[in-house]
């Protein structure tokens, strides 16, 4: 399953409902949630322990607007928007954290 | 044939439209006779709250359409337990019956649908 998330994990606690409920499969983050895939900030010992069960990817465009891509965690693979359409195409079913 | 349709309720009622969206939707696939499982999760365990008075605030209360959705063959109704007990409810105070679950029962059943639709 295809878990998409928009939220800052430091805003909302939408990261963390979506860790806990997510099995399996690929969490990728767009708009404000890339923040998590930064290197220093608060959500990344969440987002390490999740990368064992889960394949994470950030959106390039949503890093790059927000002067973020450089900071990218090791393990976080970026993805640009058709990139995001294949892991739509790939997973059975989707679920986004609003 | 009939997909099954799982509906995600994280958002509290009134303070945004979603939740009354939500259930417009689980009545437009049920009434196209689809397979509908409907999720409360986060705040949209709040949905559920038994003893709703919204006359003050000008708005309808939605929340007796819960109770009759079995009448729309919709029985289906999933609560997240931690979500419950982190805002210091219980079944006692939903206005239905609903199926109490546990991580990673509630994460299963996420997995088995065709398509989840996110309020």
């Amino acid at each position: 399953m295809l878990h998409i998330l928009n939220k800052s994990p430091l805003e909302k606690g939408t990261l963390d409902t979506a860790l806990r409920l997510a099995r399996s499969g690929a969490l990728l983050l767009i708009e404000d949630a890339v923040y998590a895939a930064t290197g220093g900030n608060g959500a990344e010992p969440k987002l390490r322990e999740a990368m064992a069960k889960l394949k994470v990817y950030a959106l390039m465009p949503d890093l790059q607007a927000r002067g973020m891509a450089d900071r990218l965690m090791d393990g976080v693979s970026p993805i640009d928007y058709e990139g995001f359409v294949d892991l739509v195409v790939e997973h059975p079913n989707c679920q986004s954290w609003l | 044939m009939a997909k099954k349709f799982m509906l995600v309720n994280r958002k509290a009622p009134y303070g945004s439209i979603y939740a009354l969206e939500s259930l417009e939707v689980v009545l437009i696939a049920a009434a196209f006779e689809q397979d509908v499982s409907v999720a409360f999760i986060d705040d949209g365990v709040y949905q559920l709250k038994k003893g709703m008075q919204t006359k003050a605030i000008a708005t309808n209360n939605f929340s007796p359409t819960y109770r009759a959705l079995e009448d729309y063959d919709v029985d289906k109704l999933y609560v997240d337990a931690e979500s419950l007990t982190a805002r210091g409810l219980a079944p006692e105070d939903l206005i239905t019956d609903v199926k109490l679950l546990d991580r990673d029962a509630l994460a299963e059943l996420m997995e088995q649908q065709d398509v989840v639709l996110s309020f």
